[in-house]
């Protein structure tokens, strides 16, 4: 007879190289996922093709304890927070997940450029057979929104926004040079909880985890103009966006200034309402030219500048007074 | 039925001299308490992620629970030498499998029963609402589950020479129930001919106990199951519990005793 120990240590083993095998591969899809430069950078840093490094000597109790496989978690509970979002609603592995690229959290934040196709409503497709249509009254099968009230449609209840905090902290613990979900956190924090002072912070974090991140510098910046109605730190926040994305676009590959492309557009043309605000009419229609370049729809941004400069052209032209 | 319930009350007392709910109770309180301590941007009204981990808890003791108490039933009486002395009273074999099953059913259902308390009151302890009947309908489905589970396990038992080994085998096969099953006709479409269809076939012959796996919709506050498909889920339930055991008394009646 096998002892019984003989199965406990297989499946341990069996767990150990699952888990082996996993943190191996996650840094390689990383990798893959980074640009042209940093690649070489990488690999020039370790003097051969190796999958990239990241260093476990932190302190961090997480780069000690997972090492590289804290961003596969991390990747994880920031899905787990967009599945909360949704009150549980989510496509598994074997769902069409074409709907779910780029995580509704974000999308909703409107400073990330959204992957997203397809029918979000029904990726659970028709019913395939009778197992499948009664097993359907077990789970959730509505898209809602926590922001918009949840499966119980409760506008009120919107505040219940809060519950995807904590996976998204454990995400920026475990991968702390995620933009995103600095991103995510702060707007959620400061939109619905109105805790501004956690979102600025959050922001300042990511900050210094990501030094030059022209996204953060674009949500502190909204942090900044629509929270404390700071109009001259918001301006030298976004300006410095706009400078970071300037030294930045050209490493980019094709992909990543698509989506870079997306969050200068939300610079300029954030710039330009501040400038409008401030009645700096000018200097506006120069940030409105400047999202024109990056924008996907140059023709809506034109009707603004249109608008602009009929709105200088009634301010420099002198009234014409009757003689009588 | 006297006999049945005699054969029972012995498996329920025996939960109670045992370790092991004890245990697995005292560590998800531990670890929920933990969990809840924790202070998330300073709201003390972040609940779901604690109601998450513990009902992930609470189904891991359950399983556990589940597939080890019915796992040693008749090994260890026959290990003991006591099966045969049991059976040599007014007792058949189809009564004592019976009375083993129920014993260890009850036993899963006072466990979950302490499990389902803790969790109503810590879960009110932060949303200030207690959505009974929610509870009440995840708490029975959970249990038919649990009986299914039984079931299985004490007919491995008679199948298989010692505890552990079947132990591990129900294991592997309720947890790739409980992640695959759900998905299995969806992978049968991906494979050639003969597989598909054995594939196919196993899909509709296994137990979904992913059906019976409601968290999702207790954690985030979604209403009621309708009661007739939560009735429906029971009698699927029970259906399965019947062929599990009618299964066991088939092999347990062919088995010697020494």
């Amino acid at each position: 007879m096998t002892p019984p120990r003989t199965y406990f240590l297989l499946l341990v083993a069996l767990l150990v190289f699952c888990f082996g095998l996993a943190a191996q591969l996650e840094p390689q899809f990383q990798l893959m996922r980074l640009n042209d430069d940093r690649q070489k950078w990488v690999v020039d840093l370790h003097g051969e093709s190796k999958p990239v490094r990241f260093s476990r000597a932190d302190g961090d109790i997480f780069n000690v304890v997972l090492g590289d496989s804290r961003r596969m978690f991390a990747n994880s509970f920031y899905v787990k927070a967009d599945e909360y979002y949704h009150s549980g609603y989510y496509p598994g592995m074997f769902d069409d997940n074409a709907a779910f690229q780029t995580a509704h959290m974000a999308e909703d934040t409107g400073a990330v450029n959204t992957k997203n196709h397809g029918d979000e409503h029904g990726f659970l497709g028709p019913t395939r057979n009778w197992i499948d249509a009664f097993g359907r009254h077990f789970f959730p099968d509505r898209h809602t929104h926590l922001d918009e009230g949840g499966p119980q449609d409760d506008l009120g209840g919107s505040q219940n926004v809060r519950e995807i905090l904590p996976w998204l902290k454990l995400s920026a613990d475990l991968d702390p040079d995620n933009v995103q979900t600095y991103i995510v956190t702060a707007f959620w924090l400061r939109q619905r909880m109105n805790n501004v002072k956690e979102a600025d912070a959050v922001l300042h974090e990511g900050l210094r985890n990501c030094p030059g991140s022209y996204d953060l510098f674009f949500e502190l910046g909204r942090l900044y103009y629509e929270s404390y109605h700071d109009r001259e730190r918001a301006r030298n926040v976004w300006e410095a966006g706009v400078q970071q994305w300037l030294k930045t676009y050209p490493k980019l590959n094709p992909e990543e200034q698509k989506d870079s492309r997306f969050v200068m557009e939300q610079l300029t043309t954030h710039l330009a309402k501040l400038e409008e605000d401030a009645g700096n009419l000018p200097k506006a229609i120069n940030w409105l030219q400047a999202a024109q370049k990056v924008s996907e729809t140059p023709d809506t941004i034109q009707v603004q500048v249109n608008r602009l400069k009929y709105k200088l052209g009634q301010e420099f032209t002198p009234l014409l007074k009757p003689l009588y | 039925m006297k006999n049945i319930l005699a054969v029972a009350g012995v498996v329920i007392k025996e939960l109670y001299r045992r370790k092991d709910f004890y245990v697995l109770f005292i560590v998800t309180i531990l670890i929920c308490v933990v969990m809840a301590s924790i202070n998330i941007y300073d709201d003390a009204h972040i609940v779901r992620y604690l109601k998450e981990i513990s009902l992930l808890l609470i189904w891991l003791s359950s399983l556990v629970i589940a597939v080890t108490t019915p796992a040693r039933q008749i090994p260890v009486e026959r290990e003991n030498r006591t099966l045969l002395p049991l059976l040599a009273k007014p007792l058949t074999r189809v009564q004592l499998i019976f009375g083993k099953f129920l014993g260890c059913w009850l036993v899963c259902g006072l466990a979950l029963l302490c499990f389902y308390v803790f969790f109503g009151a810590l879960s009110a302890s932060r949303e200030h609402h207690w959505p009974l009947l929610n509870y009440f309908q995840a708490a029975m489905l959970h249990w038919f589950m649990l009986g299914i589970i039984v079931a299985f396990t004490l007919l491995g038992s008679l199948v298989f020479a010692a505890p552990s080994s079947n132990s591990t085998i129900c294991f592997v096969i309720i947890g790739g129930i409980l992640f695959v099953g759900r998905h299995l006709d969806q992978v049968a479409m991906t494979l050639q001919a003969p597989v598909r269809t054995a594939v196919y076939c196993l899909y509709f012959a296994i137990p979904h106990l992913e059906l019976f796996d409601v968290r999702d919709l207790v954690i985030h506050n979604w209403p009621t199951i309708p009661w007739a498909y939560f009735c429906l889920a029971l009698l699927y339930a029970a259906f399965y519990m019947v062929v599990f055991l009618i299964a066991a008394c088939l092999v347990f009646r062919r088995k010697a005793i020494n």
